[in-house]
C-alpha cells in the first residue's frame, strides 16, 4: 500500500468518499420521506419500544406460536406478533429468514405445524386461502401472477367478490348476472385509472411490461375490497421511478384505512415508508420497532449485513 | 382414381354420426383443458360409462331408454367426482395420471368375465335403442349426392347428434362468457392467483371436471344410440388421443374449436382411407409396398403427421388466436 503512488491512493479515497456521501444522501432522502409520512396512527404506535412480540393498541392480526418446518429446517418459529390496524408494517430480514413462509402460512397458502392466529378479531388459523381473502386479507406474490390470457379488464372483474354469475346455474342465464357487470366495470376502470392502466384495459395481461403487471396485481387485489393487503416484495426488480409510484400507491392504501404488511429488501424503501418494521432471521422475529429504532438496532444490523470484523464492538 | 368420389366420401365422413360423437366428447375436453387447464387423458372413460349406463339399464335391467340415458349421464358425473375429489387439490399432472389409468381400468372391468351377466363382457350389449329408431320419421331411402349420401337411419342419428352438439356448444358459449367462465380461465392461467382473490379454486375445478365429464358421457350415450351396440374394446385409450387431436386441430379454448376439429379429423381420415384404397386398386401403389390391410394403420400415421405439422406451423389450431398463443411462453 505504501509503495503506491500517492495520487492513486488519493483517487481511491475520493471514490470511497463519494460512495459514503451517496449513502448519506440516500439516508437523508429516506429520513425526509419518513418526515413526510403522516401517520394516522402515529400516536397509537408512538412510545412503543422495539421488543419483539410487543402488544399493539389495536392489532388487526395477532399471531401466537406459529411454526412451520420443512424437514429438519424450522422455516418459521414466531412467538408472538401483532400488526397494528391502519399502518404500514414491513417485514424485513435476510434471505431464508422465513418471511415468505410466514406470509404463506398466514394467508392460508401453506399450513402451520403449530400456532394460532386471528384476523380482525376472529380466529383464522388453518383457514383455506380463498376464505382468508374473502375475510379481507388479500395477498400478492413475489413473482407477479398476471392472468396472461385474460385481458386487463377481465383480470380486474374476476377479482370482485359476490358475483352472482359465478354460480354455475346463474351463469347459464345472462340476465341474472349481466346487470352486475356494469358496476364491476365502473369500479375496475376507476382503479385502472388510478394505477394508470386504463389505456391497456383491452390488452391481454400477458402483453403488459413487468412493471405494469405489478401495478395490475395491486389494483386487482383492491378489487376484492380488502381490509389488509399483504405484499410480497412488491418492489423486486422494479425500476426506481416505478418504485416511487408503487410507494405512493402503498401509502394511499394506508390513507384509505387499509393495513399493509409487506416484505421488502430495499432498506431505503422500508425506512421511508414504514410505520413499523419487523425483522426476522432464521424464522424468528428478532426485533421490531419504528424505523428509526430498527435502523440503529445492533441485532438487525448483524443479522442483515453480517458483522464486520473492523467495526467497533464487533464479536471476533 | 376418382377425385370427386374421394372428396364426396371424405365429406360424408366429416358429418357422419361418429364425427358428432367426437365433436361432443371434444367439447367436454375443451371445458377441461381449453378453459380450465385440466389435463384429462381419460375422456374415453367418460364415454364408456355413459354408453354402458344406457346399454346396461335397457338390456340388462329392462328399464326404459330415457332412464338409461339419465343413468349414463349420472355414471359420468360419479366418475368425475371419483377422479376429481382426491386429485384436484394436487398438482395438475396427478389428474392426468389418474384419468388415463381409470379409463383403462374401466374398460378392463367392463370386459371382464365376472361382469358377463351385466356388461356382456367382450361381446358387449346390443339393441337397446329401438324406441329411438321407431320414432324415425324419415322415409326409408338414401339421401345425398353420390358417395355423399346417408341412409334414413344415419340421418336420424345425425339429426340428434348434431342437435346435441349445437345445444351443448351454446351452453358452453354461455358458460365461458359468464363470470363463472372467467374464473375457470383464471384458474387455467394461474390457480394460486385466483385463490388469492377469494375464489374456491377446488370447487370450480370440480365443477369443470363434472361438466366436461358429463358432456363426454353424453357423447358415449350418443355413440351407443347411433350404433345400437357397445363393446368394451371400442373404448380404447387411443380414442382419448384422437379427441385431443380433434381439440388441438380445431383450437383449444374456442367454443367452435372442437366442432371444426371433428369435421377436419374425420374428413382427413376418410380422405386418406379412400384415396389409399383407390390408389391401391388402380395400381398406383404396388401391392408389394402396401397391402390393403395396412391402410387402416397408415391413415392414422398420416393424420398423426398432419397433427405434428399443425403443432409446428399453427400451434393455436385452426380457430385459435396466434396473439394469445404467443403469450403463453412469456
Amino acid at each position: 500500500m505504501t509503495d503506491e503512488p500517492k495520487d492513486v491512493q488519493g483517487a481511491a479515497d475520493e471514490r470511497a468518499e463519494l460512495g459514503d456521501s451517496e449513502i448519506v444522501e440516500a439516508r437523508q432522502l429516506a429520513e425526509e420521506a419518513v418526515e413526510e409520512t403522516v401517520l394516522p396512527d402515529e400516536s397509537a404506535l408512538a412510545g412503543l419500544t422495539g421488543t419483539p412480540g410487543i402488544a399493539k393498541p389495536d392489532p388487526i392480526l395477532v399471531a401466537d406460536g406459529v411454526s412451520r418446518a420443512f424437514g429438519g429446517l424450522k422455516a418459521v418459529d414466531v412467538g408472538h406478533l401483532e400488526v397494528q390496524r391502519g399502518t404500514i408494517t414491513s417485514l424485513i430480514g435476510p434471505n431464508g429468514a422465513g418471511k415468505t413462509t410466514l406470509f404463506n402460512v398466514l394467508t392460508g397458502f401453506d399450513r402451520a405445524d403449530s400456532g394460532t392466529w386471528s384476523f380482525d378479531g376472529r380466529p383464522a388459523a388453518g383457514l383455506a386461502a380463498h376464505k382468508m381473502a374473502r375475510r379481507g386479507m388479500v395477498r400478492t406474490f413475489q413473482l407477479t401472477k398476471a392472468l396472461t390470457r385474460l385481458t386487463v379488464l377481465e383480470n380486474m372483474k374476476l377479482a370482485a367478490v359476490g358475483q352472482r354469475g359465478e354460480n354455475f346455474f346463474n351463469a347459464l342465464v345472462p340476465p341474472l348476472w349481466r346487470p352486475q357487470e356494469g358496476g364491476l366495470e365502473k369500479r375496475a376502470l376507476e382503479l385502472l385509472d388510478r394505477f394508470k392502466l386504463a389505456h391497456m384495459r383491452d390488452s391481454f395481461a400477458g402483453e403488459l411490461s413487468g412493471g405494469q403487471r405489478k401495478l395490475l396485481e395491486m389494483a386487482r387485489a383492491l378489487m376484492v375490497g380488502p381490509s389488509m393487503v399483504m405484499l410480497d416484495e412488491p418492489m423486486a426488480g422494479v425500476n426506481p421511478a416505478l418504485t416511487q409510484s408503487l410507494l405512493g400507491h402503498v401509502r394511499a392504501l394506508r390513507d384509505e384505512g387499509m393495513t399493509v404488511l409487506f416484505v421488502e429488501h430495499d432498506m431505503d424503501v422500508v425506512m421511508g415508508i414504514s410505520d413499523w418494521v419487523v425483522c426476522m432471521a432464521q424464522g424468528q422475529v428478532i426485533a421490531e420497532g419504528p424505523p428509526e429504532q430498527i435502523r440503529s438496532n445492533r441485532t438487525v444490523i448483524d443479522a442483515y449485513l453480517g458483522t464486520r470484523y473492523d467495526e467497533p464492538g464487533a464479536k471476533e | 382414381m376418382d377425385i370427386i368420389d374421394i372428396l364426396l366420401s371424405a365429406l360424408r365422413g366429416a358429418f357422419a354420426p361418429e364425427a358428432a360423437v367426437y365433436a361432443l366428447a371434444a367439447i367436454g375436453l375443451n371445458v377441461h383443458f381449453g378453459y380450465t387447464g385440466l389435463l384429462n387423458f381419460g375422456q374415453v372413460g367418460f364415454m364408456l360409462v355413459g354408453a354402458y349406463g344406457l346399454a346396461i339399464s335397457v338390456s340388462t335391467f329392462g328399464w326404459p331408454m330415457w332412464v338409461g340415458v339419465l343413468v349414463g349421464l349420472l355414471c359420468a358425473a360419479v366418475l368425475a367426482l371419483l377422479l376429481g375429489l382426491p386429485t384436484l387439490r394436487l398438482r395438475g399432472d396427478y389428474l392426468a395420471i389418474v384419468t388415463i389409468a381409470a379409463a383403462e381400468i374401466m374398460r378392463l372391468v367392463y370386459r371382464a368375465e365376472f361382469a358377463n351377466d351385466v356388461t356382456g363382457s367382450v361381446y358387449g350389449l346390443q339393441q337397446f335403442a329401438n324406441p329411438f329408431f321407431e320414432l324415425n320419421p324419415i322415409p326409408t331411402g338414401s339421401y345425398g349426392v353420390g358417395r355423399f349420401s346417408y341412409s334414413e337411419r344415419d340421418l336420424w342419428v345425425m339429426l340428434l347428434g348434431w342437435t346435441l352438439v349445437a345445444v351443448v356448444a351454446l351452453m358452453v358459449y354461455l358458460l365461458v362468457h359468464s363470470p363463472w367462465g372467467r374464473v375457470l380461465k383464471g384458474i387455467r392461467e394461474d390457480e394460486d392467483a385466483v385463490r388469492a382473490l377469494g375464489k374456491n379454486v377446488f370447487g370450480f375445478k370440480i365443477q369443470s371436471l363434472l361438466i366436461g365429464g358429463v358432456i363426454g358421457g353424453l357423447a358415449g350415450v350418443m355413440f351407443a344410440i347411433g350404433f345400437q351396440s357397445v363393446q368394451p374394446d371400442t373404448f380404447n385409450p387411443e380414442i382419448t388421443f384422437f379427441l385431443w387431436t380433434v381439440l388441438l386441430m380445431g383450437g383449444a379454448g374456442r367454443v367452435l374449436g372442437p366442432i371444426v376439429g371433428a369435421w377436419m379429423f374425420w374428413f382427413l381420415l376418410v380422405l386418406m382411407d379412400t384415396s389409399l384404397r383407390q390408389a391401391l386398386s388402380a395400381g398406383y401403389i404396388s401391392d408389394s409396398i402396401l397391402s390393403p390391410s395396412d391402410i387402416g394403420p397408415l391413415r392414422f400415421a398420416v393424420v398423426g403427421l398432419l397433427l405434428m405439422l399443425i403443432m409446428i406451423y399453427r400451434p393455436q389450431g385452426v380457430l385459435g388466436s396466434r396473439r394469445e398463443m404467443l403469450l403463453r411462453d412469456r
